[in-house]
């Protein structure tokens, strides 16, 4: 296809580029020999899919309670599925799904899905953003997180990140995220760990080589110029390309389905060969304040469209991964910022509400309904929201352990606190394996975890070197090194934690233009 | 530190791709005053490249101006600045005369006799210098001043005494828009460039003609329009070096000064491009004067004119010069230049007012220097440095900054050799040669830096707080505004409305659909920017949207 012919067929004139890495990794130097010689990470080739849908999904709508129908129709009489709609499910009488949703009956009948009820955490927040961030950092709800779940999980596999990557055990992306430009799901605790393909359409661009429009002056020019060296430093932008290259033939998506475009791409890049473990997808529209459904027939409308996309996405993404032979690797999980309220308001719609159903997919997921149907008042008032069965952070816990084999005893270190394990996949294939590190270690602490002291080794290349101790919240609480060293080299203080509670503390370095965190446990 | 990581840099496989296949429509306008509209666009472009950056306060400021007033303000020059001051410990070389300093005062008057304290005034120095950049006033003063120093270019390291660097630097200050005649005076007498072009030993016994070489090739007359073949002769640089025989520096006073006992009293002869002027050789203390013969007989060629007029050229507008832009600016700038007795200021104030200057063709084309990207950096999103009076502190982050640039192959008192920077006279890339596969994602390393976590020393953290920028711009509780603001500030190129649109979706609603869940989180910080949870929320959002910017290739550009 020709260069404008493109431009024309993909209908967009979006300028962005495909490819922004999370931190600029090539100024951090070359793979170096000695790289090879450390131990990767944790051995698996897990994928975990991570599908946010954004605004607040109306879970009631989506997951039905048929053992509690009357109490489900009496709250949102407006907007009540038909109970003869209901869609089935195996063996699961008490719960059925929203007619829109075949495609994902048939997974759950096939046993490669499971629905965990009322997803939420004490106090719960109502604000979109402050929810999200929530949702993502795994934070208290009074708890304000500068991480990203998904970054803590990647900083303990690649602790060095991005120093001295890629390596050659890990040359690709540490995650990816398609569909939007940045979340904090990927945020570390210094740097963000993962690379973001802004749209489909600019993935496709990458792919064919094809280039934003520059105009024919001396600012086009220099313009050009500036994007085909920042093409050619992009180096997970090369092997993006080489993984999709090695999937010529998919199956087939739904038409005008983004989220099934995202999810497309995803199993392309498995497929191709990538060892990266966590994407992130990102489907949009769930803030259904009016007219979620169409008046005259309930089934149909704003959010059956929705959920439709969702269900359509999932079962042709399902069948793909079968396809091409990686469907064993391959489990994923919905999640939305809240749910909406029990009671429905007047103009057709649901206000921003608690707890909602989560989504898990995949052939190793357990196939089952975790919990009973939501709780709902006889006479549901505007105030009503869902209690909360399970904590989110139960199912990401359960998750990084069960399905990317992260050791227990290591848990607390990504989640902060101990949270519940739960069954909600095959976890046979975790084998715990080898120590996770990687790339150049640059500061690390003996003993670790610590009681009372600890020592901290660190490598600087000479003049003005900080190492600050900093607190979950990104609070310095002491600056151990601040200073000039004349001589390159290795030196260790001591540190003492003194007073400090026991818990998740990290050690930053900065050196010039490097910086390195190291994360430390302090225990009694 | 600095020579270890540039030599380090230099053994790094460093690629820049071949674009010698671009072409671009050049433009004819010329220097007919601009007559056009003096809005927001032309403020900003007129200030990114006379200052470093366009800062908001600055723009607003110049709304109320016309172009001519601006232009006139710009090139009025603040008067000379505070010296570097002792930022170091004491020597530990005994009566070494530094130690005398209290630290905090100046050592520019004080000789020392230990290099250790000698290369940490060099960093004194320049981080002094970095600071007047980041502080600088409505003028065009330090853009003028880097400027020349690319063009008079001197090395510290070659001229080994910090206060003779200083004493350059001071040369550039006084004469940057002042009279270029006195200006190349001044220059040759200079003990920093004495020192640096060995002039100091050019004697009559044994004549060094490393100056009198560069005084014309580089300094005055230059090699023609191509950098070809000069157009003055070998012997014309045997004679210019007997000219200045004689001259040398007063090691202990730190001034330069003339010995009449080394000075070659031959005639000089000169060769036809010169219209073979003899230069008459004097006795005694007249000897000196042989040095005004000299500068009249270079300032009679018309080529010093056109020479420096491509150069200043280069530094404001564009490196590429075509045949139209050589007949219709540069042959009439030079005119200017002639015809004004060599003042710098009405050829500034000519260009910066033309047609040409104003033309589109000719806005957003430069890419930033190292220099220019990291000071337009703190400037623009105001950053703020600890004050001048916490000297130690504030030392310490003007190096940070004065280091980055090092980095990204600008190294300030340090250009590669005495020709300068090969982006104002390399051909054919030119500006391009600042960007390639290291120095590119150094600077969006240095930009997710500043966005991040900062820089930390001594206590002190320097970091962009946007929220201040976002504050500055007309309404940033909507977030479509608050993009259009932010690119017309920081870009020179548009941004197409399906980017904006994304970027704003993806991060500043976080995917929702409604403006007004942006606009509410602001307002709710507003009203309570003490709660941690509000500020978080605002502050995250404004990171990822200004660190995207910041990474896009577009904010290269100026």
């Amino acid at each position: 296809m020709k260069r404008r012919d493109f431009i024309r067929a993909s209908g967009t004139g979006a300028v962005l580029p495909a490819v922004i890495n999370g931190f600029s990794l090539k100024a951090f130097g070359e793979d170096s020999p000695l790289n090879t010689l450390l131990a990767s990470a944790t051995e698996t080739d897990h994928v975990l899919v991570i599908v946010q849908l954004s605004g607040g999904n109306d879970g009631l709508n989506m997951i039905l309670p048929k053992d509690n129908y009357s109490g489900y129709y009496n709250a949102r009489t407006n907007i009540a599925i038909p109970e003869a709609k209901i869609l089935a499910l195996n063996k699961f009488d008490n719960t059925g799904l929203n007619p829109a949703m075949k495609g994902m009956q048939t997974l759950f009948n096939d046993g490669k899905l499971g629905i965990v009820q009322a997803v939420g955490y004490p106090q719960p927040n109502f604000s979109h953003f402050r929810a999200t961030d929530i949702w993502m950092s795994a934070a208290d709800s009074t708890q304000v997180l500068t991480s990203g779940w998904g970054g803590r999980y990647l900083n303990y596999e690649y602790p060095n990140f991005p120093n001295g990557y890629p390596t050659s055990s890990m040359p690709d992306p540490l995650g990816i995220q398609i569909g939007s430009i940045t979340s904090l799901t990927f945020q570390g605790p210094a740097v963000n760990m993962g690379m973001s393909i802004s749209n489909p359409t600019s993935f496709y661009n990458l792919l064919n080589g094809v280039e934003d429009p520059a105009p024919n002056t001396p600012a086009g020019k220099e313009l050009k110029y500036l994007r085909l060296v920042s093409k050619q430093t992009q180096q997970y932008a090369t092997v993006v390309k080489n993984a999709a290259a090695n999937v010529p033939v998919q199956g087939t998506y739904p038409a005008n389905n983004s989220l099934g475009d995202q999810l497309k791409i995803v199993a392309r890049l498995v497929k191709g060969g990538l060892k990266t473990r966590l994407y992130m997808v990102s489907f949009g529209g769930f803030d259904t304040h009016s007219l979620q459904v169409n008046p005259a027939d309930t089934t149909i409308g704003a959010h059956a469209n929705l959920l439709k996309n969702i269900s359509d996405a999932l079962k042709a993404f399902q069948d793909d991964l079968k396809n091409l032979g990686v469907e064993e690797r391959v489990v994923g999980m919905t999640f939305s910022e809240f749910g909406r309220r029990i009671k429905s308001n007047s103009s057709g719609g649901t206000d921003h509400g608690a707890a909602a159903p989560m989504i898990l997919f995949g052939k190793n997921v357990t196939n089952a309904v975790w919990g009973n149907s939501p709780a709902l008042p006889v006479n549901a008032t505007v105030n009503d929201n869902i209690p909360m069965q399970y904590d989110f952070r139960s199912v990401y816990a359960s998750l990084l352990e069960n399905w990317l084999c992260v050791k227990n005893s290591d848990l607390q270190t990504i989640m902060l606190k101990n949270f519940q394990n739960i069954p909600f996949v095959n976890s046979a294939s975790c084998k715990n394996v080898a120590p996770n590190t990687g790339g150049i270690n640059l500061i690390t602490n003996s003993p670790n975890p610590f009681t009372s002291s600890t020592t901290i080794t660190f490598k600087t290349e000479g003049g003005h070197t900080l190492i600050q101790i900093m607190d979950t919240l990104g609070r310095v609480l002491s600056t151990p090194v601040d200073k000039d060293y004349t001589q390159p080299g290795t030196y260790s203080i001591n540190f003492n934690s003194g007073v400090l509670p026991s818990g998740l503390y990290y050690a930053r370095l900065q050196n010039g233009t490097i910086q390195q965190v190291r994360t430390m446990m302090k225990v009694r | 530190m600095d020579r270890r990581a540039f030599l380090q840099t230099r053994k790094k496989k460093i690629s820049s791709p071949d674009v010698s296949s671009f072409k671009v429509s050049r433009t004819t306008s010329g220097l007919t005053p601009y007559a056009g509209t003096f809005g927001t666009n032309e403020i900003i472009h007129l200030l990114k490249r006379t200052m470093f950056g366009a800062v908001k306060a600055d723009v607003d400021y110049f709304k109320t101006k016309t172009l001519s007033q601006a232009v006139n303000e710009l090139l009025t020059v603040p008067s000379t600045p505070a010296p570097p001051v002792k930022n170091y410990a004491n020597s530990v070389t005994a009566g070494d005369p530094d130690q005398a300093i209290a630290s905090g005062s100046t050592w520019v008057n004080t000789n020392t006799t230990d290099g250790g304290v000698d290369s940490q005034r060099v960093s004194s120095f320049k981080s002094w210098w970095t600071g007047l950049m980041i502080n600088q006033n409505r003028s065009i003063l330090e853009k003028l001043v880097l400027f020349w120093h690319n063009h008079f270019s001197t090395e510290t390291n070659n001229i080994g005494r910090a206060i003779w660097s200083y004493q350059n630097n001071e040369i550039l200050r006084k004469n940057a828009v002042g009279n270029f005649k006195q200006f190349v005076k001044d220059i040759t007498l200079d003990t920093g460039m004495l020192r640096y072009l060995n002039g100091y030993l050019n004697t009559n016994t044994a004549p060094d003609e490393n100056y009198g070489r560069e005084m014309q090739e580089l300094f005055t007359v230059g090699k023609g329009i191509d950098n070809g073949s000069p157009p003055y002769s070998e012997s014309d640089v045997k004679a210019a070096a007997k000219v200045l025989t004689g001259w040398t520096i007063n090691n202990a006073t730190n001034v330069s000064f003339f010995t009449f006992a080394k000075h070659d009293i031959t005639n000089k002869q000169f060769s036809s491009f010169y219209n073979n002027t003899i230069i008459t050789g004097r006795s005694g203390a007249a000897g000196a004067n042989e040095l005004d013969d000299l500068i009249t007989m270079i300032f009679a060629t018309n080529e010093t004119a056109m020479f420096l007029c491509r150069k200043i050229y280069r530094w404001f507008v564009y490196y590429d010069i075509d045949a139209t832009t050589e007949a219709n600016v540069i042959t009439p700038l030079a005119q200017i230049f002639r015809s004004n007795n060599y003042e710098i200021k009405p050829v500034l104030d000519a260009l910066l007012k033309s047609e040409h200057f104003f033309d589109v063709l000719n806005q957003g084309c430069q890419i930033k220097s190292p220099v220019d990207a990291n000071i337009s950096l703190c400037r623009e999103f105001g950053v703020a440095f600890p004050l001048a009076s916490d000297y130690i502190n504030a030392y310490y982050m003007w190096d940070y900054i004065r280091t980055q640039s090092s980095n990204m192959q600008q190294n300030i008192g340090d250009p590669p050799n005495v020709a300068g920077w090969a982006p104002y006279y390399q051909a054919p890339q030119f500006y391009e040669i600042w960007i390639n596969s290291d120095t590119l994602p150094k600077r969006n390393q240095f930009s997710d830096t500043m966005a991040n976590s900062g820089f930390t020393r001594n206590g002190k953290n320097i970091k962009i707080d946007f929220i201040v920028f976002a504050k500055t711009m007309s309404n940033p509780g909507d977030p479509n505004e608050l993009i259009n603001d932010s690119i017309n500030y920081l870009f020179r190129l548009p941004l197409s409305l399906a980017s904006k649109n994304q970027l704003k979706t993806d991060i500043l609603l976080s995917g929702q659909t409604q403006d007004h869940y942006w606009t509410d989180a602001w307002l709710a910080y507003i009203a309570n920017p003490n709660d941690v949870t509000n500020a978080t929320i605002v502050k995250n959002r404004l990171r990822d949207l200004y660190q995207y910017f910041m990474r896009l290739a577009e904010y290269q550009l100026a």
